[in-house]
């Protein structure tokens, strides 16, 4: 079973307990009404899908009940790490460190 | 009030063979949920009586009363039953100077027992939880099959069980099914 690890908890723990919750660092707009239909329309729906890093939100649902983010390999599917709702996007050389 | 349909009253799973394996249903009590920011749980702590872990999945027990580190702000707070109109009255009264939410779900759950040298078998049948990690007196919110329970760690052997009522003939019958396979030695 994959085991990920709770920022929150701090704790690596069965996937089951978690749901995946989409896209991370994605800010709404604070004022929508004055977006065009095409800002709007990629906020709404357009995400990255990258090949690769990928920054994504998860929630730790049957435990702690957290939202916090995570990196992870779209294509290994490993996650690189994971880490604290509202912390800035790691960089790079900080995923790098941290990949198991 | 508590609700009149009552699930698992009555009922009892034992084993052949001293200590291997019970489960019975545990003794209605008063449960809480309680949401509270880090500053104030020192006045919650006083308010229930009993100190609340900061850490999560510590806890602490005063006399009979239980406090659960589920979550950064989260605690579940048990306590018998003639004790949970105090324990509400003491929260209230705190409201002006500590924002919080103190929830009674007293009705909401069963808590169940699971003892015995075949405890930890019986659970891990159902359980996604590497139990071996588990230290006694840590508690978790996890799963059993495909219903959320918290799992308390009462003992190295014991083991405390808190599901809705909605789930808990659920649980109750693989705890069931597990307990045959142990008594067969399958
Ligand atoms: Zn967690």
């Amino acid at each position: 079973m994959l085991l990920i690890r709770c920022p929150y908890c701090a704790a690596e723990r069965p996937e089951v307990e978690f749901v995946y919750a989409g896209e991370a660092h994605i800010a709404r707009p604070s004022d929508p009404s004055a977006l065009t239909d095409e800002q709007w329309k990629n906020h709404l729906f357009i995400r990255t899908n990258p090949r690769g890093a990928h920054f994504e939100r998860w929630r730790h649902l049957h435990g702690c009940g957290r939202f916090f983010n995570a990196v992870r390999d779209t294509v290994t599917d490993k996650f690189a790490m994971t880490y604290r709702a509202g912390l800035p996007r790691p960089t790079a050389s900080e995923i790098k460190e941290a990949r198991p | 009030m508590l609700q009149e349909h009552r699930h698992l009253e009555g009922r009892r799973i034992a084993t052949q063979g001293p200590g291997v394996l019970r489960v019975e249903r545990i003794e209605d009590c008063a449960r809480f949920s309680l949401r509270v920011a880090d500053g104030n749980i020192a006045l919650a702590s006083k308010a229930f009586g009993c100190d609340l872990p900061r850490t999560i999945g510590a806890t602490s027990d005063s006399g009979a009363r239980l406090a659960l580190c589920l979550g950064p702000d989260e605690w579940q707070l048990l306590a018998p039953l003639d004790g949970r109109d105090a324990i509400e009255a003491k929260f209230a009264a705190l409201y002006p100077k500590m924002p919080h939410s103190l929830v009674d779900v007293s009705h909401r759950e069963v808590g169940i027992v699971v003892e015995g040298t075949g405890a930890t078998l019986a659970l891990r049948s159902a359980c996604p939880l590497d139990l071996r990690d588990m230290a006694v007196a840590t508690v978790t919110r996890t799963v059993f099959d495909k219903a959320q329970i918290i799992l308390f760690r009462e003992g190295e052997n014991r083991f405390r069980i808190e599901v809705w009522q909605s789930f808990a003939d659920h649980v109750w019958g693989i705890l069931q099914a597990a307990g045959r396979e142990i008594e067969l030695g399958i």
